[in-house]
């Protein structure tokens, strides 16, 4: 089964794949109840009994009664649905966004107004992964690489 | 016989859909997003196509982790807007074209994709946002508009071949469609953002921007790029922009750029949006089962069409707005 994942090396990032997919079935099918209004009462009032219907594992309901929301999506929860308890609590969007970047909503609509989150540095853990030079004209930066050759001595 | 006249692309970010629906379109923020299709509004009004065949995916709304069809085409007679959590969009229903639907559904299963027929379904705003750019917000849609859902959300979604090669077979169905209808295509999502981990934010103008030019002028570029080619440049959801190539790979090979608009951001996401006509009647592309590098037309051929080429390209460039 353990089939090299090359999307694995792009930091910052949890791919849904079939294994999250599998893994996480429970998580996305409690996020997919909060449609409904009184499901979403019924979280509120409480929310470890309600996840029971779930069969949720022990990690999973942990990540979801702390609200951590990048470990959802590390056990296999995908955003448009852990999106869904956002919503239940009452965050926008950009909210759950700066919680899962460790930054405040202010700082994080600031970067997105500036241009968002730049690619240099953001390609690859490993640094194997360079910028593309055949990218059409002026491609890369050159800072992107020895950012990353820093990151690969550290890993 | 029906025919595809043109192609658009868009992103159906869903904040501007509440900006819509708040009535915020008035806001500095979002009239600068809005004021990027002005014009297309303007030119859709002229197309009036007879059917809009809108290439788009679910958020978790129609289709849950239950089952997760890659390719969807929405069959029936009305598309009612989904409840996102909101309450649902304040949208017209979307009314599809069941005839034209059944079509192409008999005829792509045969040309060997498998696709799911929906009879029953609900749209979200990956569908209605990008209605709501090129129409407006009229009483009604102001023609029927055959949804295809693509599953981006659980990985790997279709390979842009895939898409592209999707695209090749839709249009062959339409062109044996016996009606004569003008069909306009929509790729919906993208472009470059990551809304997931602690990467999100991704914005990547550059690899956009080279994206919007290589699907005007040079779709092949494109659709042999690996899905992690998508994520790591252009974010983990900017794979969403493999629906572009199903847009893409319904028109003519060569196609006339008639409007582009790029601005960055909308919520989380640089928006993308391009307009790609198909040259007046006839233009012919490879045949939906070959290899989809596109052969070349006879010299006599490419030098009669040039003149009319052009003038299209003259139209692009006072047409084009570049941020």
């Amino acid at each position: 089964m353990a089939r090299q994942k090359e999307y694995e090396d792009i930091p910052g990032t949890f791919v849904f794949d079939q294994e999250r997919s599998r893994q996480g079935y429970g998580i996305n099918m409690f996020c997919m109840s909060l449609m409904k209004e009184d499901n979403r009462k019924a979280f509120k009032a409480n929310e470890a009994e309600y996840l029971k219907k779930f069969k949720l594992t022990l990690e999973q309901t942990d990540a979801v009664l702390k609200r951590d929301y990048n470990r959802m999506l590390e056990l296999g929860g995908n955003i448009y649905f852990t999106a869904k308890l956002g919503a239940t609590d009452g965050h926008s969007f950009q909210h759950l966004a700066a919680v899962m970047t460790g930054s405040s909503q202010e700082d994080y609509a600031k970067m997105m107004l500036g241009g968002g989150r730049s690619i240099e540095g953001n390609r690859s853990k490993s640094g194997k992964a360079a910028a593309k030079p055949a990218r059409r004209a002026k491609a890369a930066k050159p800072k992107a690489k020895p950012r990353s050759k820093a990151r690969s001595k550290r890993g | 016989m029906a025919r595809i006249i043109a192609g658009v692309a868009s992103s159906h970010v869903p904040a501007i859909g509440a900006a819509i629906d708040n009535h915020r379109t008035d806001e500095p923020y979002w009239k600068r997003v809005f004021s990027g299709f002005e014009k297309s509004k303007e030119w859709m009004a002229k197309a009036n196509p007879d059917v809009c065949i809108a290439v788009y995916n679910d958020h978790a709304s129609a289709f849950s982790v239950e089952f997760v069809p890659t390719f969807a085409l929405g069959c029936a007679a009305e598309f009612p807007p989904a409840d996102e959590g909101w309450g649902p969009r304040p949208v017209p229903v979307v009314k599809g074209h069941t005839e034209l639907a059944a079509h192409i559904a008999q005829s792509v299963i045969l040309d060997e994709f498998d696709l799911t027929v929906v009879n029953k379904m609900e749209v979200d705003h990956g569908l209605t946002v990008p209605l709501n750019l090129m129409f407006g917000s009229p009483k009604e849609w102001p023609c029927p508009v055959i949804p295809l859902a693509v599953n981006v959300v659980l990985y790997p979604p279709p390979t842009g071949h895939r898409c592209y090669m999707l695209g090749r077979a839709i249009r062959k169905a339409v062109q044996s469609y016996p009606e004569d209808l003008r069909v306009v295509m929509f790729g919906t999502g993208g472009m470059s953002h990551q809304i997931s981990g602690p990467r999100a934010g991704l914005i990547n103008s550059k690899f956009d921007k080279a994206f919007l030019d290589n699907l005007s002028k040079d779709p092949q570029k494109l659709v042999r790029m690996p899905h992690v080619e998508y994520m790591r440049e252009a974010g983990a959801e900017g794979i969403e922009m493999v629906m572009w190539l199903v847009m893409r790979g319904a028109l003519d090979d060569k196609v006339d750029e008639v409007y582009r608009y790029y601005t960055v951001p909308a919520s989380n996401t640089a928006v993308g949006h391009i307009i790609l006509e198909n040259r007046a009647r006839g233009g012919k592309s490879a045949p939906a089962r070959k290899s989809p590098a596109g052969k070349r037309k006879p010299a006599a051929a490419r030098k009669a069409r040039a003149p009319a080429r052009r003038a299209a390209a003259a139209r692009a460039k006072v047409a084009t707005v570049r941020n």
